[in-house]
């Protein structure tokens, strides 16, 4: 009789776990069709290894940098690890997990999140609490995740649960069974890939019509706790022999303060780093801004990002003498299916947009 | 730590884990190390209040106490050779100086949360800020009208000789600070609740099973009913809702208030039971009462017992009351007999309304109850006479009718909590006659109020199940006694539906917004 | 004995005082019957009931209160 107890109260327990866990993976949002960027992070996971570079960073990679491009025309391998508004911490978070799947020859940082302090700095806290979601539900489980979680949290998030609803995101999206839509069901276990190698394809074009202006700020120094993390990326490359590269890409929005710059520029300088600011190489890279940006300045779109990749990976082959893997036969096979899917996408998204207009 | 929270949870689980490893002799020591860690959670700055009051308690239980003892020893060797007025006149001289102590005690702690409560109130607060009292202006120190009141109780009772006072300073201060009935409730007795903090508990599946049912359906009723309707709450507060909507804001609340609270009760009561400790019941479905004195019976029980206990029954069984009593029997008749209770019940009425706040708008909720318990004790003989006339006591439409005016009176008076405004209390009331403005059930009002039509349905959800659970446990008994006779399967699969529900539909975290993720930095 | 029932029964003429055992568990007296019955008692009995005794096993039956009251008087 007793046992028969424990016996029912093993399963009750087992398929209550059961149930809980088909929810929270039904009502966790699906970023296939809508805000696709929060599915960037977590599809790295299938294609890590084997990549000789990789990105990290915010919109500012993702948007702006294509891996096919680097691939057809250097027969360079390379994946960007980028997500929404990421910062500083998130980046390097991320990176060190990386270095767990991987050990790629160059890591390309983005420092633009050097602006932000804190997630409070980043001005819009609720917007904020959905980026550290797209930022963090996507990764793995790791120490790296833990710590990206417990550096991210808004005042919001730690009000409720904290850390406890990154390790159940039920308790999260809780309610969202009142919006639930067919993408839910359809894509519960199994996720389409929305990017190629972590570049998330914009076809529209929306020209650069007025220059973007910004007002003046008080205080231009980087702050402490961003260096701290920018070191703290530079001794984990070091210790990898991965080359860091710092790069600023050449959105015209948010702004690139001279100032930003120049601190930036110091650094890399003292530390043997190589900064590009691709701001100051439009005319070089052919940035044409009636036809390459989707949103007026403040990201690429494909025709953009190929030219960008294109003058990037010259100088990524000139300085970092990386293989060219068009010869290897894994490889190629590999990433021509990578091209061929590429070139689809493009083309889909074109007849879509040709197709409205 | 509120009792809601994940951090609360893992605290327990965690706690609940060691409570059954350790040795059955450290049972205890763990109950206090928890509570001082729940405690401290709450902030640094209140340990100070609540070491004050176990410090007194224990001083105070310990001299008066010996001080007994050395009665009892007395009278036993000098049995033969006291008369009996030397008896008597030994007791009373013990008696006043045990007097004395507790009065001490008594002012001590009454007076420190005096200067709490009355911090509280705007002027006070603003003056003390700039002096030395500053400190103390952070808000009421977490349970200090519950563990005080319960402590006082305990130093009372070993004045009138009912329990022993405890040696061991740490299970004093465990009786203080037990942490699931710390921040509201229950308050308990000393001879009821510290034989079991104290002995030794064995693992018992059943009521670590019951324990945890009962903590699940605290969860429900708060998540799912009292805090999705609080929001409707604080919005019909508004000056322009009066009349029904006044009423609606009346009814919103109790429903709010009963959830809230008994299903905070639920989780301590459904703790202790997990750790095999029985407390006090604190509430018996109020809501069903056919007239105010149940009513008060029925509703935060141990607020009202220690009431009864510690100030209505000695101040009406006092010398000066006797005297009173006598006095006006004389002079007014049959009338008069009741007088004295009548102004030791008002007496009793002013301390509960004080201690719910320091505000004026309490002391009328206060009077008001003690009102309408006078007003119906003195009808009681024309009320009988009426349902005999009529035949109405047992008509079972009757007593629904009783029931539905209790509730609705109540709910008017208990209002009050929420019109610190004493005069605008009184004008919402009166709003009831002269402006009635019933349309604002379908005028489309009610949708403006923090809730959509979703929320009421889900709201409307929550009390159904939480009548039905009621009316079984008025009809049936226990619900987790009649559950544990069904199938294990329904059992199982009831208990789980219960989580499940509460967990997606209670109201609760950040709340998923689709447009904040969409990613647009412009 | 006779004197205790007469005072309960001018409280409760419709109580059968001399069988019921749980007058206080099953709420036939009152906080403020209890009250009455203390004067009531004081008058008649003079003794003096204190406020620690009014606990609901020495109101439970007649019997109950008629031993509380011995015990007070002997003391």
């Amino acid at each position: 009789m007793k046992k028969k107890n424990v016996m029912g109260i093993c399963t009750a327990v087992c398929i209550c776990l059961l149930i809980l866990w088909l929810l929270q993976a039904l009502l966790m949002p699906k970023y296939m069709s809508e805000s696709q960027e929060g599915a960037l992070i977590a599809e790295y996971y299938d294609e890590a290894g084997g990549n000789d570079v990789i990105f990290i960073g915010d919109c500012e990679v993702y948007e702006n940098f294509s891996p096919i491009t680097l691939y057809e025309e250097y027969g360079i391998t390379s994946y960007i690890r980028g997500s929404a508004q990421q910062l500083i911490w998130q980046s390097y978070y991320l990176m060190e997990e990386t270095f767990k799947y991987e050990t790629p020859k160059v890591m390309v940082f983005n420092v633009l999140s050097m602006k932000y302090d804190t997630p409070e700095s980043t001005g819009n806290l609720k917007h904020r609490e959905a980026y550290n979601r797209m930022n963090l539900d996507g990764m793995r489980w790791s120490m790296s995740k833990w710590n990206s979680i417990s550096a991210s949290l808004t005042e919001e998030e730690k009000e409720w649960g904290g850390n406890w609803s990154y390790i159940f995101p039920i308790l999260r999206y809780h309610d969202r069974w009142s919006q639930l839509s067919s993408e839910d069901f359809k894509y519960i276990f199994k996720r389409d890939e929305v990017s190629d190698n972590g570049y998330l394809m914009q076809v529209n074009v929306k020209p650069v019509t007025s220059e973007h202006v910004e007002k003046p700020i008080a205080d231009y120094q980087f702050s402490e706790n961003c260096w701290e993390y920018l070191d703290a990326m530079k001794e984990l490359c070091e210790k990898h022999s991965t080359k860091l590269v710092l790069i600023k890409a050449p959105s015209l929005s948010p702004v690139w303060w001279d100032q930003w710059d120049a601190q930036i520029e110091e650094y890399a300088k003292k530390n043997g780093l190589l900064y590009i600011n691709f701001l100051d190489y439009q005319q070089e890279i052919g940035i044409d801004w009636n036809t390459d940006t989707y949103d007026t300045g403040l990201h690429l779109n494909v025709y953009g990002a190929e030219k960008l990749s294109s003058y990037f990976g010259k100088i990524l082959k000139d300085e970092y003498d990386l293989e060219d893997h068009r010869n290897n036969e894994d490889m190629s096979s590999q990433w021509t299916k990578k091209v061929n899917s590429y070139n689809e996408r493009k083309k889909l998204l074109e007849d879509i947009r040709d197709n409205k207009n | 730590m509120q009792f809601t929270s994940i951090s609360f949870l893992a605290f327990a689980g965690l706690l609940l884990l060691i409570y059954y490893i350790v040795p059955k002799k450290l049972q205890w020591v763990i109950l206090l190390i928890a509570s001082y860690i729940f405690y401290l959670s709450a902030g640094l700055e209140y340990l100070f209040f609540i070491v004050f009051t176990t410090i007194t308690t224990y001083i105070a239980s310990r001299i008066i106490d010996s001080r007994l003892a050395k009665q009892k020893l007395y009278l036993a060797e000098h049995k033969e050779e006291l008369s009996r007025e030397e008896k008597k006149e030994y007791k009373d001289k013990i008696k006043k100086k045990n007097q004395i102590a507790l009065v001490v005690y008594l002012v001590l702690n009454f007076g420190v949360l005096a200067v709490c409560k009355g911090l509280l109130i705007v002027p006070f607060n603003q003056m003390a800020t700039n002096t030395v009292l500053g400190f103390l202006s952070l808000g009421l120190p977490l349970g200090i009208s519950f563990y005080m009141f319960q402590s006082v109780g305990y130093v009372v009772d070993i004045h009138r000789g009912v329990v022993r006072a405890e040696k061991n300073f740490f299970k004093v201060t465990l009786f203080v600070s037990f942490f699931p009935q710390l921040v509201q409730g229950p308050i308990s007795k000393f001879s009821q609740l510290a034989p079991q903090l104290f002995s030794e508990h064995s693992f018992d599946g059943k009521k670590l099973s019951y324990g945890l049912q009962r903590i699940l359906w605290g969860f429900f009723k708060k998540l799912v009913i009292a805090d999705r309707i609080a929001a409707a709450v604080g919005a019909l507060k508004a000056p322009e809702y009066e009349g029904m909507g006044f009423l609606l804001l009346a009814t919103f609340y109790a429903v709010q208030i009963y959830a809230d609270f008994t299903g905070g009760i639920d989780v301590a009561i459904g703790l202790g039971e997990a750790f095999g400790i029985q407390m006090t019941e604190n509430f018996v479905r109020p809501f069903f009462s056919k007239n105010i004195a149940e009513y008060w019976r029925r509703w935060h029980i141990s607020l009202g017992e220690w009431m009864k206990d510690y100030i209505f029954y000695p101040l009406s069984v006092s010398q000066p009351m006797r005297k009173l009593s006598k006095f006006t029997y004389k002079n007014m008749g049959n009338l008069g007999k009741r007088i004295p209770v009548y102004i030791a019940s008002i007496i009793t009425w002013f301390a509960t309304g004080i201690w719910h706040g320091f505000s004026p708008n309490f002391i009328v909720w206060g009077m008001l109850n003690c009102f309408f318990i006078v007003l119906s004790e003195e009808l009681m003989p024309l009320y009988a006479k009426f349902h005999a006339r009529f035949g109405l006591k047992d008509k079972k439409i009757y007593g629904l009718f009783e029931m539905a005016r209790m509730f609705t009176l109540m709910n008017l008076i208990r209002i009050s909590d929420l019109f610190p405004n004493v005069s605008l209390y009184f004008s919402k009331l009166l709003s009831l006659v002269t402006n009635p403005d019933i349309s604002v059930l379908w005028d489309g009002r009610l949708l403006n109020l923090g809730l959509t039509g979703l929320d009421y349905g889900i709201i409307g959800f929550g009390i159904l199940v939480m009548l039905t659970v009621s009316i079984i446990g008025e009809k049936k008994g226990s619900v987790r006694d009649l559950l544990s006779q069904k199938p294990a399967v329904l059992r199982y699969a009831l208990i789980i539906a219960l989580l499940i529900i509460t967990l997606l539909v209670g109201s609760y975290g950040i709340g998923y917004n689709a447009s904040n993720f969409i990613y647009n930095q412009f | 004995m006779e004197e205790l029932l007469e005072i309960l029964c001018e409280l409760h003429p419709d109580v059968d005082f001399e069988s019921c055992t749980t007058l206080i568990d099953d709420k036939v007296l009152d906080s403020f019957d209890i009250v009455t019955l203390v004067a009531e008692i004081d008058d008649k009995f003079s003794v003096a009931i204190p406020a620690g005794e009014l606990v609901p096993e020495n109101f439970n039956s007649a019997q109950a209160i008629y031993a509380l009251i011995e015990k007070l008087e002997n003391e």
